[in-house]
């Protein structure tokens, strides 16, 4: 669900790194965690993601999960008998940070895969510098198409912008909607991607897309296109944005009297039940939308996750954090496969064994069965989620890839 | 759904005509363009909010205090900040003015942190039926309160002893005072007058919006500026109508889905206005005085 960073936020981002850096001094920010320390019977991995600064709530997200994946994986006794060691550096969302990060992981570090990056930019700066070794890979969370086009190395956890615009309009042809109208936030990567692959896939399958409109980025009155839309007399809305703006969106359309049906992605986590409630419980009737995770899916490996995470952090566990377990989980299930070929860590042979591993098999993930068709893209089920008459989430159907 | 875009342009415009009173009031008395005004709806919107969402209490106390915390707070800015500067030269109460819009968000910002806070609801009501039409609540309400608003604003300041007071100083600040005018007296009430009418707009605006975040009253505050220059700063009628135009222009340009060239939109209108009719529409030629 990321998007590039803003200029305005990429400013602040660089001057928080700049700031730290200067702070941090030449100490670097090595603060390996968790698991037995080193020894010859180890397998090191790399995770690194935005630990500080503007993105640290998902990098952190990322961080816990992939933590608690290798913590789990050490106390089973590891991959053939190894223990893994995660490496952990920051690298503060900042693209020139994430490549000093990478190469320090390799370089110094020596480690055999790496989970990350995070966030769409500094991912790709990382997937650009690592084709050339051959590093494997996995990005829970980077949705961008490029990430994964530089070389075979590079695997991401969770789908694509455009691939949950297709998912959304499969789900509003399946409950029979003929109209639908959408309501995008111009100039978002995430918005317009997922509103472009939607409308593309919806039309071919016979619904009719009555309006597109669009918003600009900081607006609050949206009333002006919820006007357009209704007119329009549409099934759904596909609102494809974050859950701020897709709160106030829901409680204005409902002001004015529209009480059918809302569609929408990934960034609505969190509109409700959350630090705020974006939207009147009320007004969430008849709103779906499609995600990786949500502590409301009862399945047996994510009810266990669930247990697991409160147990090991304290809290219940986002999306992110459910994407950065299964992106570990991915990785250390192409390492078992360079294992059991008996191959030496570190060789040649041996990440190229990693990355075959990944891309043939399949795991069963906390957000769903994850398998690769030659590409780094995943095929994956997703989740439709819709919301109570108090507004608390809940599971309303597994779409399977 | 022509007749519900005219009452979204007249709500969008009611909320620009609410705070550009408030401009125009305060320019019309010491000449000074009060930019931390915008941010008193901010403060307004989250006193709304600790009443509300914090505190649990009644939205009707929500709304009292929040006019009140508004109106307070304009007075108490004019004390602190403007009254000291009284005879220093423009640029610099300007400047200080500024500083104090700074002030406010970056103080919002660090007790409330940088995230929008969400407003409840003040009422269950969300809709109004008219024949076959459905009208949102909060703009039908913001319409009708800034039309009661205006025309109460209007009959204070031509028929009472106070307003005659403010229209004095406005004329000229020296001879009203040897008229026995408490010009301190005058200013700050005008400062509690147009605080209190950016406090109702705050209410209005956390309705209809439903959220409160530090930086909210920056091009809220530059859009009713901009409305108040086009109606001609320091007139009452003209805010109103400024305060429409840009609400019009805004509803318009997104209707056509152009939201993208909104903002451009209304400061070419500003331009525009500034080299045809630098006095705004309802501006009074000004003659230096020798």
């Amino acid at each position: 669900m990321f998007e590039n960073v803003s200029r305005r936020n990429f400013l602040q981002v660089s001057a928080a790194g700049v700031a730290l850096l200067g702070l941090a001094g030449c100490n670097g920010s090595n603060y390996s965690a968790g698991g037995s320390e080193g020894g010859s019977g180890s397998i090191k991995v790399g995770i690194m993601g935005p630990h500080t600064g503007d993105n640290s709530s998902y990098g952190l997200a990322c961080l816990n999960g992939a933590q608690l994946y290798f913590k789990q994986l050490n106390e089973d006794g590891g991959v053939n008998g190894k223990q893994i060691e995660p490496v952990v550096y920051d690298e503060k969302g900042d693209a020139t940070e994430a490549v000093n990060a990478y190469n320090r992981l390799v370089q110094e570090d020596g480690v055999t895969g790496i989970v990350g990056d995070v966030t769409t930019g500094p991912t790709i700066a990382v997937a650009q510098a690592s084709v050339a070794d051959n590093m494997p890979c996995v990005t829970p969370s980077a949705t961008a198409a490029d990430v994964v086009t530089y070389g075979s190395n590079y695997f991401r956890a969770c789908v694509t912008d455009p691939e949950q615009g297709r998912v959304m309009a499969n789900f509003a042809s399946e409950q029979g909607y003929k109209n639908v109208a959408t309501l995008y936030l111009s100039g978002s990567d995430y918005s317009e991607g997922v509103n472009a692959a939607f409308c593309e896939e919806a039309e071919a399958l016979g619904i009719t897309i009555t309006s597109q409109q669009s918003y600009a980025e900081g607006d609050v009155d949206f009333k002006a296109q919820l006007t357009n839309i209704i007119a329009t007399n549409p099934d759904a809305i596909l609102v494809p944005n974050y859950y701020q703006d897709d709160g106030m969106i829901v409680n204005q359309a409902r002001t004015q009297g529209y009480d059918k049906v809302f569609l929408g992605v990934d960034g609505w986590s969190g509109i409700y039940g959350g630090s705020e409630n974006y939207a009147e419980a009320a007004n969430l009737h008849d709103c779906y939308y499609c995600c990786a995770f949500s502590s409301s899916n009862e399945s047996e490996t994510a009810t266990a996750f669930v247990e697991a995470y409160e147990a090991e952090y304290g809290e219940a566990p986002t999306n992110f954090c459910a994407l950065g377990y299964d992106a570990a989980m991915v990785l250390a299930n192409g390492l078992a496969a360079a294992e059991e070929a008996g191959l030496e860590p570190g060789s040649e042979d041996y990440k190229q064994a990693v990355i075959d591993g990944i891309a043939s098999g399949t795991v069963e993930g906390v957000t769903g069965s994850i398998s690769y068709e030659g590409t780094g893209d995943p095929i994956k089920s997703s989740l439709i989620i819709t919301f109570a008459e108090d507004g608390t989430e809940e599971t309303f159907e597994v779409l399977e890839a | 759904m022509f007749f519900t875009q005219v009452l979204n342009g007249l709500q969008l415009g009611s909320i620009y005509a609410l705070v550009a009173l408030g401009y125009t009031m305060v320019y019309g008395i010491i000449l000074l363009l009060n930019f931390a005004h915008g941010d008193i709806i901010m403060v307004g919107a989250y006193v709304s909010w600790l009443v509300m969402a914090q505190l649990g209490l009644h939205p009707v106390l929500a709304i009292i205090l929040s006019v009140a915390a508004c109106t307070l707070m304009g007075v108490l800015i004019d004390k602190v900040a403007y009254a000291p500067l009284r005879n220093a030269p423009r640029l610099s109460i300007l400047i200080t003015a500024i500083g104090v819009s700074y002030f406010l968000e970056n103080g919002a910002q660090l007790v409330f942190g940088a995230d929008a806070k969400v407003v409840p609801a003040y009422t269950d009501i969300q809709t109004i039926q008219l024949g076959g039409l459905a009208l949102s609540f909060p703009s039908v309400l913001t319409v009708l309160v800034t039309i009661v608003a205006t025309v109460a604003l209007t009959i204070v300041v031509q028929k009472t002893k106070l307003g005659k007071a403010m229209r004095a100083v406005s004329e000229d600040m020296g001879a009203a005072r040897l008229m026995g005018i408490n010009v301190n007296t005058t200013i700050s009430f005008t400062f509690a007058v147009g605080s209190a009418l950016a406090g109702i707009g705050a209410v209005l605006y956390a309705m209809a919006y439903t959220q409160a975040n530090p930086t909210m009253g920056m091009m809220l505050g530059t859009k009713a500026f901009v409305a108040a220059v086009l109606g001609g700063i320091g007139s009452i009628p003209g805010a109103v109508v400024g305060g429409l135009l840009v609400g019009f222009a805004e509803v318009i340009v997104t209707a056509l889905n152009l939201s993208v060239w909104k903002d451009a939109v209304v400061f070419l209108l500003l331009i525009i206005v500034l080299v045809v009719r630098p006095t705004g529409i309802f501006g009074r030629t000004m003659n230096e005085k020798v």
